[in-house]
């Protein structure tokens, strides 16, 4: 097995182990709760004996470690336990939201990436010109301001003012992708301002860390043209720390989607874990958590590995 | 002090006269409201008048007054969240890059589990479980805070470690305390103060984010993020009043962030 | 006018319009075609920024305030961008101090080789190529077919240096720079890499600027030396002139820190203060030092010298506590000796001191001098208030600094007075062995002759017992008594200098002691036939 190889295989068991960890956690952070959960849940009010019931319905009869293991077990055979408000099974809500949260994630992602390397390269190129200082004040406001205050501007503007675009984005594929791109314009956008303001800016200087190589004025001392110098010397090298930055703003994305989820009423996962924290549906929420940590640590595995990729130093080992 | 500030360009000085503005506000908010921060003082949703110049809000309490206070309120947790992560955090990663071995494994790899999830996810799973009140928020708040910044203090630790005058400092037989506070804090201590700026702002929207979704500052605390909520439906009618709480944590962000970058870039410039 | 290069009244200035840096304060100089001018200076005089603007190259933030650099009949500084990028790698190529960081890691080192070539239209693909493998096999690189499919991070430091100088040569330009080509590698590299350089440059005829700090090497490479300081040219003389007959004081001052001399007649060794018998040591699972014996005369200077990784600062961590060894022992004075820090008691920690090389990572930037002297002073002998006070200010008058500077911090100090304070530093403790750790390596010549005669005059006063960790064979040959050899974790030879410097035993030693560059414009050719045979 090459040097290569080894690295990808530890990172990628490095990924499943942490998302056991933060399995485990979730469920540590259940136990150490003081006082009981049911009781709590339930109120003062409640009998013992639906207390008792309670109990029995979230398994806390059974000591920790086999809960843990029967939690696990159900996990793996996609049984997610059911609902605490609703009594239907957790898969079964999930499912549907999830589709719509990787849609509109996806969406996002599809504009902003290649957007925001361009803007970044196009920054770290015309460095300290008119260009670069205005493209750094936008990406500095556009992450200063929550994500809510985006959305209602925008809700605002083209959706009140200009009549352009749906306040509440209910989607509904049967009426075709078109309507469905229509009808989510202003979430996605939302989310492109936040997450290109981020990536603009790391992409910016990712390249002008690899800009300000030796090798780099060693290429101009050989008479190499600018283009070529950026696009044959600088490239290659910049590639590994932009996949890093495209990889970690996807995470983030995952996570701005919450807020803009439920500003649009959108029927996400986000709006479904807000929901379910606010009634403290705890299996709704353990499993939500679960599904956006999955995500969330497969990008960055993903992150990780690419670079290791991109690396020429690791590509060809010694 | 005089010089510094001349030196400074425009957007940085907007930043800093935006900040002791909120600043002052936050600390003569009881003398500067017309109002008290949970006062109904007449119907919901008035318009703008003279007795009441953003109006009311949804149960009828000035939206002036709650701004005002609001400003105390969302700063003040922010900051004190924050100040409690720093602590922490710049603590246990220095004491992690001097020791190293199996300390530093364990903080490390804590950490990494830490930040294996989104920050938010984290928040709102953390509140469900122990429910959601000002304590349990700025409890579970800091300690995701503190991974961040465990990893810079480390980070910047470690090259501290490696210089001579800190192994000389252990061969004279110093103790912990004398290292972390004496040798490696005073050299770290301008890159922890830009990112405390950074991670101020972070926490900032961060809370401001979660009492927008109802699960972070509590009614009827008045609060920049949940008055955004409280009144949203506003915003359907083209009222702009529920946006000025969310345009107020917009403008101390991007304000503090133009002094941090200042700050940055004048670093930069003087090491090289 | 047969001149390649003119540069005349050339200043080039860097930061704030109204307060500029001045890196070249007005130069001039001259190059004729197929010479080689030897750029000297110390750190800081300007010699890399001259040799760049000679090929009308400024870095970003450096601008041009007077003057002109004339390349056969051009002038660079003045021309189209376009036309001044034809001339690069065709007519003027750059062979760059750091090869591992100037070649590109994405690439194959003879597509990079090739690139000016093709580029330039000099050649063909095949032609460049065949060419490069021609020019891999002058510059006696292993495999010269077969060493272009590999990409830099598999290649060694002293290979991509000379595959770097193959890569300048490949247009045949009129005008290579070199700069500080073999700072970075050991002498015993940096020998075969001098070879290769000169007889490339000799072979196609090139005129060449070689910048270095180190006279004894440019006096191998040039037929006239330049002499710079502060971004002004101080003297320009042939060579062997230079050598002969300087004629500025600053010149001579360059040349007579080889001149020192420990003086001489000391009584027969005294017995040893400390002794390793077996000395073992890993980091992890790799094995650095493998059973030394050695011994440190009480009240004497043992050099240990060796290369980069034999071992010679994991020797000193060791005895410093800082890495307890797998095996062996130490004992100190008859007495076995703690090997871990933790477990010192505070008189083995009060006995063993250590003075490290760059005085800028020695000292805490944010404490004042007063405190980095008080501090070990207290806790070492207790002394409190007005006694503390007195024999703080005793220590500085030791080293030879103004007591005014106590409440200086270290930025405030020049590179030498650092240096005086980590002394007085390891002097506070009141120490009977002193480690030194390339203590004079990260200083200029004069600078570094000024703490090694301090040292020696500490070590005649106070009876201090040293064990001074070198690369530099003329600062062993200067204040040693005794000579450790190390090569990759073994002790080769140890013995009395005079021994060890005129009767080496070990093939090692004898190629190492070949290696140093001599003041002697004939060394490397004598150095090279007679096929690294010890000097006379």
């Amino acid at each position: 097995m090459s040097k290569i190889q080894r690295l990808v295989l530890g990172r990628l068991a490095l990924g499943l182990l942490t998302l056991f960890a933060v399995s485990l956690l979730m469920f540590a952070g259940l136990e150490f709760l003081p006082g009981d959960l049911a009781q709590q849940i339930l109120g003062q009010s409640a009998t013992p004996d639906t207390v008792a019931a309670f109990r029995a319905e979230l398994g806390l009869d059974q000591p920790p470690h086999i809960r843990y293991l029967d939690w696990l077990g159900g996990v793996a055979r996609g049984d997610l336990g059911n609902s605490l408000a609703s009594g239907r099974p957790v898969t079964d809500l999930i499912g549907p939201r999830l589709a719509n949260t990787l849609f509109l994630a996806g969406y996002a992602a599809a504009i902003a990436v290649p957007l925001a390397v361009g803007l970044g390269l196009m920054a770290a190129l015309w460095r300290n010109t008119a260009f670069d200082r205005g493209a750094n004040l936008g990406a500095l406001s556009a992450i200063s301001m929550p994500e809510f205050f985006v959305a209602y501007l925008l809700i605002l503007f083209l959706s009140i003012k200009a009549g352009l675009f749906p306040t509440l984005a209910r989607i509904d594929m049967a009426s075709g992708p078109v309507d469905a791109l229509h009808a989510t314009f202003l979430p996605a956008l939302t989310l492109i301002l936040v997450v290109v303001a981020h990536m603009m800016r790391m992409t910016r200087a990712a390249i002008i860390n690899v800009l300000a190589s030796p090798y780099i004025e060693m290429a101009r001392l050989k008479g190499v043209s600018r283009r070529r110098v950026i696009l044959v010397h600088a490239l290659p090298n910049a590639l590994a720390p932009i996949v890093n930055v495209v990889a970690l703003n996807l995470a983030y994305l995952i996570v701005g989607v919450v807020v803009v989820e439920v500003v649009f009423s959108y029927p996400g996962l986000g709006q479904l874990l807000v929901d379910a924290v606010s009634s403290r549906d705890l299996p709704i929420v353990q499993a939500v958590g679960l599904v956006f940590a999955a995500v969330y640590i497969t990008l960055n595995v993903l992150a990780d590995i690419a670079s290791m990729i991109a690396n020429p130093r690791l590509r060809h080992g010694s | 002090m005089k010089s510094l500030l001349r030196s400074a360009p425009p957007t940085a000085l907007f930043g800093m006269v935006v900040l002791a503005a909120v600043a002052i506000t936050a600390v003569f908010a009881p003398l500067l409201a017309p109002y008290g921060e949970t006062e109904v003082v007449g119907s919901a949703y008035q318009q703008w008048t003279s007795a009441h110049p953003l109006g009311t809000d949804n149960l009828g309490r000035d939206m002036l007054s709650r701004m005002i206070f609001g400003a105390r309120n969302t700063v003040g947790l922010a900051l004190l969240t924050t100040v409690l992560a720093f602590v922490a955090g710049a603590t246990l990663g220095m004491v992690a890059a001097l020791k190293g071995g199996w300390v530093d494994q364990v903080l490390a790899r804590a950490v990494d589990v830490l930040m294996a999830v989104p920050p938010l996810i984290l928040a709102l799973m953390l509140l469900a479980i122990v429910g959601a009140s000002i304590p349990n928020m700025i409890a579970v708040i800091s300690v995701i805070y503190l991974a961040p910044v465990f990893r810079l203090a480390r980070a910047a630790a470690m090259n501290v470690v490696g210089l001579d005058f800190v192994e000389a400092a252990r061969l004279r037989g110093e103790g912990l305390g004398w290292l972390v506070g004496r040798e490696i804090l005073p050299n770290i201590w301008s890159t922890l103060v830009a990112e405390f700026g950074v991670r101020f702002c972070f926490v900032f929207l961060f809370i401001a984010a979660l009492s927008f979704l109802g699960i972070g500052i509590q009614p009827p605390t008045a609060d920049w993020g949940s008055m955004v909520k409280e009144n949203a439906t506003l915003i359907t009618f083209g009222d702009v009043t529920p946006l000025i709480p969310a345009a107020a944590i917009a403008l101390l962000t991007i304000a503090v962030n133009l002094i941090v970058d200042w700050m940055l870039h004048r670093a930069s410039g003087l090491e090289t | 006018m047969g001149n390649l290069l003119t540069i005349r009244g050339l200043a080039l200035e860097a930061g704030p319009r109204r307060s500029p840096t001045r890196l070249l304060r007005g130069i001039d100089l001259d190059l004729d075609r197929g010479e080689v001018l030897g750029l000297v200076g110390e750190s800081g005089a300007g010699k890399s920024t001259a040799g760049l603007a000679a090929m009308g190259h400024v870095r970003d933030g450096v601008r041009v305030a007077a003057g002109s650099v004339e390349f056969d009949g051009q002038d660079l500084l003045r021309l189209p961008r376009g036309r001044l990028r034809r001339l690069h790698g065709r007519h003027l190529s750059y062979v760059a101090q750091s090869a591992a960081a100037s070649f590109n890691p994405a690439h194959r080192l003879i597509d990079q080789v090739t690139e000016a070539p093709r580029l330039h239209r000099v050649a063909s693909r095949k032609a460049a190529q065949a060419d490069a493998v021609a020019l891999f096999s002058q510059m006696h690189l292993p495999d010269p077919g077969g060493i272009g499919a590999r990409y830099p991070h598999q290649v060694s430091g002293g290979q991509l240096q000379r595959a770097m100088t193959a890569m300048a040569m490949t247009c045949r330009p009129g005008l290579i720079v070199f700069d500080e080509p073999t700072t970075a590698l050991d002498v015993t590299t940096q020998i075969e890499v001098l070879g290769a350089i000169r007889d490339a440059v000799e072979e196609h005829g090139t005129a060449a600027i070689y910048i270095s700090h180190d006279l004894a090497v440019v006096a191998q490479m040039a037929d006239r030396i330049c002499v710079m300081k502060d971004g002004l040219v101080v003297e320009t003389a042939p060579t062997r002139t230079m050598l002969d007959a300087p004629r500025e004081d600053y010149t001579r001052s360059l040349w007579s820190v080889r001149s020192f001399r420990r003086p001489e007649a000391e009584a027969p060794a005294p017995e040893p203060l400390l002794e390793g018998r077996g000395v073992t040591a890993a980091y992890g699972r790799v094995r650095v030092l493998h059973g030394l014996d050695f011994a440190f005369a009480r009240g004497r200077t043992t050099a240990v010298v060796g290369e980069s990784g034999s071992g010679k600062s994991t020797l000193a961590r060791v005895l410093a506590g800082l890495l307890p060894p797998e095996a062996g022992e130490v004992v100190w004075g008859g007495e076995p000796m703690e090997m871990r820090l933790a477990r010192r008691g505070s008189g083995t920690l009060r006995h063993v001191q250590m003075i490290y090389q760059s005085a800028d990572t020695a000292l805490n930037p944010r404490h004042a001098i007063r405190r980095i002297l008080s501090r070990p002073v207290r806790r070492f002998t207790g002394r409190r208030g007005a006694a503390l006070e007195a024999r703080v200010g005793e220590l500085m008058d030791q080293v030879e600094l103004d007591r005014a500077l106590l409440d200086r911090r270290p930025g405030e100090l020049s590179g030498g007075q650092k240096q005086r304070v980590g002394i007085a530093r390891a002097l506070a403790a009141e120490p009977e062995f002193v480690i030194c750790d390339e203590v004079t390596s990260a200083l200029d010549q004069l600078v570094a002759e000024g703490i090694l005669r301090l040292l020696v005059g500490l070590q005649r006063e106070l009876g201090l017992t040293f064990m001074f960790i070198t690369h530099d064979l003329a600062v062993v040959e200067a204040i040693a008594h005794h000579v450790i050899v190390l090569e990759n974790g073994r002790i080769v030879e140890q013995g009395g200098r005079d021994d060890i410097f005129e009767r080496p035993r070990h093939p090692y030693t004898r190629r190492l002691l070949a290696s140093v560059p001599r003041m002697d414009p004939d060394w490397l050719d004598r150095a090279r036939t007679r096929d690294l045979q010890p000097h006379a």
